[in-house]
């Protein structure tokens, strides 16, 4: 057994081997840079720090080893416990300054039940949400009829699920292909990149069950505050990945990153959740044939 | 490896079990097939067992009828029921109405297969069916409820009947999610029980908010 304990020393020392796509030639331009050393080592004492680590490094070679159209290997995608989701929201809406959101939770299990269930409930919160908000926008209102808006539902679903899987798609095609032209030090996965956009989405869900308050600056607030806490967790992962890039290539990526998911938001704002009235009695302005009209500005 | 050392069969402990072969057919009468009874009972079986499980849904017991026995026809009942109901709101404008027909339809089942497939993905022991049929008679509560949020919607459309229906909605809402975790929670992995019962939490608050949110014309 003299090889596994080979093996497990050299994963010990480097844990990082799994996420390289190419393992030899990277091993060069790892010491060339010497920047990257002492991030790495932090990381490096970070990750032997705890109990499982060499396991997981160990195990996760094997884990995808049941041929694609077994349930078993749709199984490995549902391989985590109640704490381990706890603890990837919490990460996620508590961005810690320097630390990779994919390296510190997810490390190379990731899991498809927070995207998908994270994204479920977000469709149903900002529908009802939006439901509910122009429900009381419209109260005293005597020509206004209640409608439950159904339509929304499906729109709602349509724009999240393609915003949460598509935009990945596209993230992690881009990311290869740079790959291919120059030699990056982090590659993510599919699922990784998946992973993390479904659990930054997080932070929105009760963002949007606040947007029912009619104010908008209240609304705008929580825009940006949410924004900022769900795009640095983006920014942070995605950073390491294009940092040794063109340097413009690498800016417009992270840029366009943040771009998509603002768009997100404010698109969710305008379209579900009707803008508030204001609060100023509006001007009466006598029509042409004598009839007072009142008009109302928003 | 050190972690084996410690696996040991103590040799006191006897290892036995039994092996059975599972005898065919149990009815008495060997020449009375189900095939040459009357129609009448055969509908009135299945009408029974139809019934006992609504019973055990507004009992929820530690029973395994419910769980053994599965079918399907109750939940079809309860589906139909629900989505006829949730009909005849604000039907002028297609754009913002209520759920039409189809929509009632294909969010239950549609939800319960999600569902009962994220159960299993999670490790759960629970049969494909037998899953469905839990979340399908589990809508009786809130089937009950529409019921009686269309009743009181005869009466009147004030604050006081939206008091009324949103009691009784939570109240069902409440019923039906704890009736379905009870009988589907012991199938569960231990450390995941709360990853398989938020997703029927969601099921059901959707439900409750199309039959909260029903208006009529």
């Amino acid at each position: 057994f003299a090889e596994f304990d080979d093996a497990a020393n050299l994963l010990a020392a480097n844990p990082d081997a799994t996420t390289i796509s190419i393992d030899e030639p990277a091993e060069i331009p790892k010491n060339q840079h010497s920047r990257l050393q002492e991030p790495g080592r932090e990381e490096d004492d970070e990750l032997l720090g705890t109990d499982d680590s060499d396991k997981t490094e160990l195990l996760a070679g094997q884990k995808k080893s049941a041929p694609f159209w077994t349930f078993e290997y749709y199984q490995t995608f549902f391989d985590v416990d109640t704490y381990q989701v706890l603890d990837r929201i919490k990460g996620s809406v508590f961005p810690v300054p320097g630390k990779n959101f994919v390296r510190l939770y997810i490390r190379s299990n990731p899991d498809l039940y927070g995207p998908f269930w994270i994204c479920a409930t977000l469709v149903f919160t900002i529908a009802v949400s939006g439901n509910l908000s122009n429900f009381f926008i419209h109260l005293g209102k005597p020509t206004y009829h209640y409608v439950p808006e159904f339509r929304k539902v499906s729109i709602a679903a349509t724009t999240i699920y393609a915003y949460a899987w598509l935009v990945p798609l596209a993230l992690w095609g881009f990311l290869m292909w740079r790959n291919s032209k120059v030699m990056n030090i982090v590659s993510y996965s599919f699922l990784e990149i998946v992973c993390v956009y479904g659990y930054s989405l997080f932070i929105y869900i009760p963002t949007a069950i606040l947007w029912i308050i009619p104010q908008k600056v209240v609304r705008w607030v929580l825009v940006v505050f949410s924004l900022c806490l769900s795009g640095s967790v983006l920014v942070m992962t995605f950073w390491p990945a294009v940092r040794d890039d063109n340097r413009r290539i690498a800016l417009a990526t992270v840029g366009t990153i943040l771009l998509l998911h603002a768009l997100l938001a404010v698109g969710c704002l305008a379209y579900f959740f009707d803008a508030p009235e204001l609060d100023f009695p509006a001007p009466i302005i006598p029509a042409h044939n004598g009839t007072t009209v009142t008009t109302k500005s928003h | 490896f050190p972690g084996l050392a410690d696996v040991s069969i103590s040799q006191d402990i006897p290892v036995e079990g039994e092996i059975t072969v599972p005898v065919g057919s149990h009815s008495p009468d060997e020449d009375y097939s189900t095939l040459d009874e009357p129609v009448r009972d055969t509908i009135m079986r299945d009408l029974k067992a139809v019934g006992k499980k609504f019973v055990h849904v507004m009992y929820p017991r530690k029973s395994s009828a419910l769980l053994r026995d599965w079918d399907l026809w109750g939940p079809l009942v309860l589906c139909v029921s629900l989505a006829l109901m949730l009909q005849g709101g604000s039907a002028d404008s297609k754009d913002d109405g209520g759920p039409q027909f189809a929509e009632v339809f294909v969010i239950i089942w549609f939800g319960a297969v999600v569902i009962t497939l994220n159960s299993k993905l999670l490790g759960g022991t629970i049969s494909f069916f037998q899953s469905l049929c839990v979340l399908g008679y589990c809508v009786l509560p809130l089937t009950v409820a529409m019921l009686v949020c269309r009743l009181v919607l005869l009466a009147g459309a004030g604050t006081v009947s939206f008091i009324v229906r949103l009691i009784v909605v939570v109240a069902m809402f409440g019923w039906s999610t704890l009736a379905s975790t009870a009988f589907l929670a012991d199938s569960q992995p231990p450390n995941r029980k709360a990853l398989v019962v938020y997703p029927i939490f969601l099921f059901y608050f959707v439900i409750s908010w199309m039959i909260l949110t029903f208006t009529p014309q």
